[in-house]
């Protein structure tokens, strides 16, 4: 397996660390005391996470531990019962999904939500509604600006779905697609709406070792291209070690453990939340 | 098969369904000239080509908004009777009836899309069965407000008595000697003068196809398709759910306004209960057979059926059982897999194709 370079981490004063190149720039995200609940169920609660603005952070935790929950209440699919969220320094309370996805998160889904009768070319043209705009009525009449603007849109697209090599599939019907594909169409479609922060749940899902091996070179890329912010949720153990910088690790909803891959692997609470007490066993 | 070039597939359809509304209207021209259309099926040019504009009016809000309205004869009442009282108030002012056909027809645009998003703001909130209710009732609201208007014009101007009593009658409008009553309440518009012609509803169709062919096929009506196929999704690329459900609702109510117009000019005597559940109903069994989505379909299967129940006068009775049952037999037929089936076995090419895609 490739080796990833990693940035050295650095405690900061959120009870959370980030690498060192990021130490004097706005975090991407700050979690503080962040929870909800569902009527008596704490589902995830006194969450405190940051992340720093070109970190590759990883989520990881049992089924059921609240991980795509944290990233619902991220994009305020849930509203937070308890807590805050600042995304590069601006508070988000009272903000929806799609003022959240204007501030610079952008997400993929654990199940693919892509918008199968469209095509891949129109799926991340959509990615790309408020890059480039122009009115409703310009759009009608064919003005000029609809013409400027959807050359711009195509190039673009393009350009984005070269990271991952589909320019190929552009014309395909996006639920057409195999598998694999599709998660990497979802990763497109939300790099287009110009993130700052994306959010990737489970992008390994279903995916063969090489594709595996392909996905975190590109994570990377990514991330080095676009000077952003990686949270991802993922069960694929050689992913999340290789590529995560810093790594927080969920049990009901609650952190358990924060810190690089290396203190992750050696952590008694995470080997227990993951493989069982041995005392109780005995 | 569905790997093919999805965009130039579409074009070509769009070019095509362009084409057949021309070709259409020439035809029909050439024939009209030369005499060879009954009398009858010169009185169903009109009303067909509005037919028409209504379904790539509804196919809009049920096909690439994937919402179910059932209310969609409302829109066109309001542009029916807005329209009608437009061209007669402006008779004297404007001599030219072609000009004033256009006034009239926009103003009924304006009026429906009004309404439109006035209704689309309660509506809109709603999702499936809610929506195609609410909807259903705003149609008969609307219906029975209109069936309770009394409007008249003399040389000071318009008069309206709304009269939801119905103690009221035209006398209370207190018109001069030389005024006239445009919409006698539960009797509607009566002695409008028709001029409504087939060229005015051709020029209608097509700029009603490039309207909705056009918005589909731009960022707007992207963002429209984006919100049928994944809420969620949507969403999260930033695409504002109600305005863009809004602008595309109003946009398909202006465009239902303006056929309205073009139908409330060709006859003389209009009432509102043209304009009822039914007739709702009807438009949407034209854009349900004619393929949701599908702009060409919807205006085949509006022609089809609107022409054919009045070539076959003597059945007429039976229309409606005939569209419930065409309803029924063309979803199941789209969404069953026992009824997909049970046609793949009973049509032998459809059977073959299928194989051929396996």
């Amino acid at each position: 397996m490739k080796n990833f370079e990693k940035g050295n981490m650095v405690p900061v004063p959120s009870h959370s660390i980030i690498p060192e190149r990021d130490v004097g720039e706005t975090p991407v995200l700050e979690c503080i005391h962040l929870g909800i609940d569902f009527g008596g169920l704490r589902a995830v609660d006194d969450f405190n996470f940051t992340i720093g603005k070109t970190e590759i952070a990883g989520l990881i935790g049992p089924n059921g531990a609240g991980k795509t929950t944290i990233f619902n209440l991220l994009t305020k699919v849930y509203t937070p019962t308890r807590g805050t969220i600042i995304i590069n320094g601006m508070d988000t309370s009272g903000k929806n999904t799609v003022q959240i996805n204007k501030m610079g998160v952008a997400r993929t889904f654990q199940n693919i939500r892509l918008f199968s009768n469209l095509s891949v070319e129109d799926n991340v043209r959509i990615g790309l509604h408020n890059q480039e705009k122009y009115t409703t009525a310009s759009g009608i009449l064919r003005l000029p600006s609809y013409w400027k603007k959807e050359k711009a849109m195509h190039e673009r697209a393009m350009e984005l779905l070269s990271i991952f090599g589909m320019e190929d599939v552009a014309d395909w019907k996006a639920g057409s697609l195999p598998y694999g594909a599709q998660r990497r169409l979802e990763i497109v479609r939300a790099l287009a709406t110009d993130p700052k922060l994306l959010l990737l749940d489970e992008p390994a899902a279903g995916m063969n070792p090489n594709e595996t091996a392909d996905l975190m070179e590109n994570i990377v890329k990514i991330r080095d291209t676009f000077k952003i912010a990686v949270l991802l949720i993922e069960h694929d153990m050689n992913l999340v070690m290789g590529i995560c910088e810093g790594i927080c690790v969920l049990n009901f909803g609650q952190i358990i453990a924060k810190g690089t891959a290396e203190e992750i692997q050696s952590n008694p609470a995470v080997i227990e939340a993951y493989l069982g007490n041995k005392k109780k066993e005995d | 098969m569905s790997k093919t070039k999805n965009i130039k597939k579409g074009s070509v359809r769009n070019i095509i369904t362009y084409a057949l509304v021309i070709v259409s209207f020439i035809l029909v021209t050439v024939f009209s000239k030369a005499g060879l259309l009954s009398r009858s099926a010169q009185g169903l040019l009109v009303p067909v080509c509005c037919y028409i504009v209504m379904a790539i009016s509804l196919n809009l809000t049920v096909g690439v908004l994937g919402e179910l309205s059932l209310g969609h004869a409302g829109f066109m009442s309001i542009g029916a009777f807005t329209g009608v009282i437009v061209s007669m108030s402006l008779q004297a002012a404007i001599p030219s009836t072609a000009l004033r056909l256009l006034v009239a027809i926009l103003s009924g645009m304006i009026t429906a899309a009004v309404a439109g998003f006035l209704i689309g703001i309660p509506v809109l909130k709603l999702r499936g069965d809610y929506l195609a209710i609410v909807t259903l009732a705003f149609g008969e609201i609307i219906k029975e407000l209109i069936n309770c208007l009394l409007v008249g014009i003399d040389e000071n101007g318009l008069h309206f008595i709304f009269n939801p009593t119905g103690t009221k009658s035209a006398d209370d409008l207190g018109l001069s000697e030389t005024g006239r009553v445009l919409i006698k309440g539960a009797q509607g518009a009566t002695g409008t003068q028709t001029i409504a012609n087939f060229t005015a509803g051709f020029i209608l169709i097509i700029v009603a196809l490039i309207i909705v062919l056009n918005f589909v096929n731009s960022r707007t009506g992207r963002a429209v398709l984006a919100i049928r196929d994944n809420r969620i999704a949507a969403e999260s690329c930033g695409i504002n759910i109600t305005k863009y459900k809004m602008i595309a609702f109003v946009i398909s109510a202006s465009i239902a306004g303006a056929a309205g117009a073009l139908y409330g000019m060709n006859y003389s005597n209009l009432t509102s209960a043209k304009f009822d559940f039914n007739t709702s109903i009807l438009i949407l069994v034209f854009v349900v057979l004619g393929g949701l989505g599908n702009m060409l379909g919807s205006i085949i299967a509006a022609t089809v059926l609107y022409v054919l129940p009045e070539a076959l006068r003597e059945f007429s009775d039976y229309r409606m059982l005939m569209y419930a049952i065409v309803l029924i037999l063309v979803m199941l037929a789209t969404n069953n897999p026992a009824v997909k089936n049970l046609f793949m076995k009973i049509i032998p090419g459809k059977k073959k194709k299928e194989g051929a895609a396996k």
